[in-house]
């Protein structure tokens, strides 16, 4: 899925500088492209959600291995999903956001991804 | 039974029929066939009901990723446990030695069949914090004791990983 995500995104650049010849122009145009929605669109967050059946010290090391954080940062979040019932582990572009989600579920947490505002 | 790390391996030792029989069913327990409620929940939605194309291209592209990723991880720990077929010997004298380069898909299996388990007999938040009920009552009662022998497993594993860091 990101995959494709990319491949679209890479379609649709938002700005391109044109070349032009020596001395034609003093300044370099800009191509203006229109940006689609998906580009402008609002942050996402990715969230885990409670699970009784997961353990701590497992929630623990998934958060320290996919988001790199340090074992105090990722306690922190594994208590707030435990008494809380949800953490918001990451904000970001979309397509990140869903890569986050798929290795989390690749781990077997209960995550999903939602929009910002 | 006895388990504790050889070198590059974690050991369990001295097992005795019942809970090598628990071991043995790792892999089908982690793969439920006709459990609605444990597909439902090894393959949770990524986003609110919705997000409908999100929804729909998880489907598509990300759950047999998924799919294939749980299945690995149940294949090698099936193939450990081959280990079992201890033919020729008594019981106790049967050794399952897992190593630490399987430590992820026995964490994977185990975790599948907890989850799975867990969805199947739709366990309260109680049931699972009960560690001390017998397995002989029923059959969920089995279950539950399956899903907690399985936890301690993935601690010890756990454990043994985070002291390789």
């Amino acid at each position: 899925m990101n995959r494709l995500r990319r491949n679209r995104a890479a379609q649709c650049a938002v700005l391109s500088v044109v070349d032009v010849p020596c001395g034609a122009l003093e300044m370099p145009a800009i191509e203006k492209q229109e940006a689609t929605s998906e580009e402008i669109e609002m942050p996402w967050n990715v969230i885990v959600h409670n699970d009784p059946v997961n353990l701590m010290s497992y929630v623990t090391m998934v958060f320290q291995r996919i988001f790199g954080y340090p074992r105090e940062r990722a306690e922190k979040h594994m208590l707030e999903v435990h008494h809380n019932g949800r953490s918001i582990l990451w904000s970001g572009v979309r397509e990140r956001a869903e890569l986050y989600v798929q290795q989390l579920h690749g781990y077997l947490l209960l995550a999903t991804i939602e929009k910002i505002g | 039974m006895e388990i504790c790390r050889q070198n590059e391996a974690l050991e369990i030792r001295e097992l005795d029929p019942f809970l090598a029989e628990l071991l043995r069913q790792i892999p089908e327990s982690a793969q439920p066939k006709d459990s609605p409620a444990a597909e439902e929940r090894l393959f949770s939605p990524p986003a609110a009901p919705e997000e409908k194309v999100l929804c729909a291209e998880w489907k598509l592209y990300v759950v047999p990723e998924l799919r294939r990723l749980f299945q690995s991880a149940t294949e090698t720990v099936r193939e450990d446990l081959q280990q079992l077929r201890c033919t020729d010997k008594p019981f106790a004298n049967c050794t399952l030695r897992i190593p630490m380069a399987h430590a992820d898909a026995w964490l994977s299996a185990l975790n599948q069949a907890r989850l799975a388990i867990a969805a199947t007999y739709q366990f309260s938040d109680h049931e699972l914090c009960d560690h001390y009920r017998s397995p002989l009552g029923s059959r969920r009662d089995l279950s539950l004791f399956q899903v907690n022998f399985y936890g301690f497993l993935q601690e010890f594993i756990l454990r043994e990983m985070e002291g390789n860091d």
